[in-house]
């Protein structure tokens, strides 16, 4: 009964506080947005930054299905991809026949294209949430993965489609030739659609999505069909994601079947997850890193997917609310201010947990470079893969570390095991 | 006039197996209908039958004199009947706020609105705020329901039912697994959030049964074998044989 007894004045005093704070977030973000390249400029942190923006609207358009509908797809590039490629022949069809529409709007028609296509297919796939779902959604992404191999008028088959982004009429005198003025279109659209997406979660409908996730059968006797609820979940979803595949579309000048398949499908439901389905800013989070890390690790090892792999399965297996599951469960310690209790044992167990992280990047790479290649280079030191001190200095971290690092996480859950208490008796849930 | 719940002849089996043999039941409008009987008797099933949640066999229900039998449970919601969960069946990561907002939505005709703004609905506010009030859950609003007590669950459970406004409240155990205090501050409960509507009942708590209704329905094997006040059912040779004559004396 005490838990939540935070006293009625503290509590309409953190209301608006908490007005004045998400408000500022907004802002925040939106100013985020508009500063970051003119402090970044290179043409390499632009192009991360287009990417990774429209990741974040992907990302967030699948939580739309997972997080607040409990509707786990395996095929939600689908809808991306076939929002891409109605962007390029949209692009092709405004430029040939001289219509006064501007490159901005053309995310809009991938929108279009996305939702259409989830207006369709959607009915008879959200009959049933759960393992059907799933396997239907997996159905769908490889059918119509194939099928833009096949039908070669429409989706250009292996090759893609082409457009030149630059010859529709400008606006405001910007061509969207060069990669800044692409950038803040994106911009604009991360910004339109994450407040339209969390729009969506504060309305009746996006309510009854959380309901139809925790439990679908009881929706059904507070006047609600599950079955409506999932298939406008899915149109929303949909269209989001097809605005996120034109502006790739507008990004690169092209849409092929990579977009449609599989591998893009795996990739949003990593970075949803990572960054935790919890919460509305999850995915925003994961979409940062997992595009930031597939971007860096690329250049740096030839085997960043079993990196993804590795970073999945312990985000699954230690932190299953993600990245901002982590993140909230600290709140009630902020809040209480027991924190500082729990820093010390943090830093102790960082260590030898880096050192276990390095001993399976030492192993990983000793693997994949013992035929050939070059050295290993790890934090400005070189190893050999061949050598025998790199496998002792491997098996070293990685058994030493282990060990240790169990110990020191253990201490970790005591000291979190106190703050805790002392903040629930403060009055914080914890 | 017409009976809030009129159950004709139906029949229900699974495979081979019949659970419900020539079912027969009439409640009438604003009356507080207890339904008894031993374990396996049917009571959970009779209430998936008329709520919805399963399909008869065969025969017809009747809800205020429409045919619902066949329906989804949603539109037997719609058209005025809201039941309970036996084993407590809330939206678990969800608060207890927003557990009896959602129940409230369809029936102050927010339906599937993706354009408002849920938080500024002033008639959903009020209704979510006086329900949380009567169960007495307020104190408690931004809890997860999921952390609840069970007894907190078991209230909430009745107050996601009654939350819509429905004129027949269907109650399945809703004292099951209570302290003694605790049971008797939900009777009281249930008498108050019934307070003109229709109720109907299942309860294994005799104490329960005979304070709370004003007629009885008494299930053995799928069969209604008797109906009446709660005088009639004590008095009933039947009854005594195969149900009564064990548990109350």
């Amino acid at each position: 009964m005490s838990n939540a007894a935070i006293p009625t004045s503290a509590a309409t005093k953190e209301e608006s506080a908490s007005a004045l704070s998400f408000y500022g977030i907004w802002l925040i973000a939106a100013a985020a947005l508009v500063v970051l390249p003119l402090i970044f400029s290179s043409g390499g942190s632009l192009t991360s930054f287009s990417l990774i923006g429209i990741a974040i609207i992907f990302a967030l358009s699948y939580n739309i299905l997972l997080g607040q509908t409990g509707l786990l797809s395996f095929g939600h590039a689908v809808q991306y991809g076939l929002g891409g490629f109605l962007a390029v022949h949209a692009m092709n069809a405004v430029a040939s026949h001289n219509w006064p529409i501007p490159l901005p709007a053309i995310p809009l028609v991938g929108g279009i294209g996305g939702m259409a296509f989830a207006v369709l297919v959607g009915w008879v796939m959200t009959k049933r949430a759960g393992t059907v779902f799933a396997m239907i959604s997996l159905g769908i992404g490889e059918l119509v993965a194939s099928s833009s191999l096949i039908l070669r008028s429409v989706f250009g088959g292996e090759s893609g489609v082409t457009t030149d982004r630059t010859s529709l009429m400008p606006l405001f005198g910007w061509t969207f030739g060069p990669q800044i003025q692409v950038y803040y279109l994106i911009a604009f659209w991360v910004m339109i659609s994450a407040i339209a997406m969390y729009a969506l979660t504060r309305t009746p409908l996006g309510r009854i999505c959380n309901a139809v996730r925790d439990n679908p059968e009881r929706v059904e006797f507070i006047g609600y069909d599950p079955h409506v609820v999932r298939y406008l979940a899915y149109m929303f979803a949909g269209f989001f994601a097809g605005i996120a595949g034109g502006l790739t579309a507008i990004n690169f000048e092209i849409a092929n079947s990579a977009y449609l398949g599989a591998t893009q499908s795996g990739l949003v439901l990593f970075s949803a997850f990572i960054g935790g389905t919890a919460y509305f800013f999850g995915p925003i989070l994961g979409a940062i890193l997992v595009t930031y890390l597939q971007l860096g690790l690329t250049s740096v090892t030839s085997v960043w997917q079993l990196y993804f792999g590795i970073i999945f399965i312990c985000i699954v297996m230690f932190a299953p609310g993600g990245i901002a599951g982590i993140l909230m469960k600290h709140r009630p310690l902020i809040r209480a201010g027991t924190l500082g209790t729990v820093i010390p044992s943090y830093l102790v167990a960082a260590i030898p947990t880096l050192a276990l992280a390095l001993g399976i990047i030492l192993t990983i790479e000793t693997v994949a470079r013992f035929s050939g290649g070059d050295a290993i280079n790890l934090l400005g030191i070189p190893f050999a893969a061949t050598a025998p001190t790199t496998w002792v200095t491997a098996a070293v971290l990685l058994v030493g570390g282990f060990l240790v690092a169990r110990i020191t996480w253990r201490r970790v859950a005591e000291a979190w095991d106190r703050a805790a208490t002392v903040a629930r008796d403060r009055g914080y849930l914890a | 006039m017409t009976a809030a719940i009129q159950v004709n002849a139906v029949e229900k089996s699974f495979g081979n197996v019949q659970i419900i043999r020539d079912l027969n039941l009439s409640v009438a409008k604003g009356e507080r209908h207890a339904i008894i009987g031993p374990n396996g008797a049917g009571k959970s099933t009779t209430f998936n039958l008329i709520s919805g949640h399963i399909k008869p066999t065969s025969g017809e229900i009747r809800l205020n004199g429409e045919v619902t039998s066949g329906l989804r449970p949603f539109e037997i919601n719609r058209r005025g009947l809201s039941r309970s969960f036996q084993v407590t069946n809330v939206f678990a990561h969800m608060t207890v706020w927003e557990n009896v907002r959602c129940a409230v939505l369809w029936a102050t005709g927010h339906r599937y609105a993706f354009w408002k703004n849920v938080d500024t609905l002033p008639e959903v506010k009020q209704r979510t705020a006086e329900i949380l009030d009567d169960i007495h859950l307020s104190h408690r609003r931004d809890v997860p329901a999921g952390l609840l007590t069970y007894a907190e669950q078991r209230e909430l459970e009745i107050g996601i039912t009654v939350a819509g406004g429905a004129s027949v409240i269907m109650l399945d155990e809703p004292t099951a697994g209570m302290s003694h205090a605790e049971t008797e501050r939900a009777v009281a409960l249930i008498r108050r959030l019934t307070e003109g509507r229709t109720l109907v009942i299942v309860e294994h708590d005799m104490s329960v049964v005979f304070g709370l209704a004003d007629r009885i329905s008494v299930l053995v094997y799928g069969h209604i074998i008797a109906s009446g006040t709660p005088e009639e059912i004590r008095g009933n040779p039947k009854v005594k044989e195969a149900y009564l004559g064990e548990e109350v004396d």
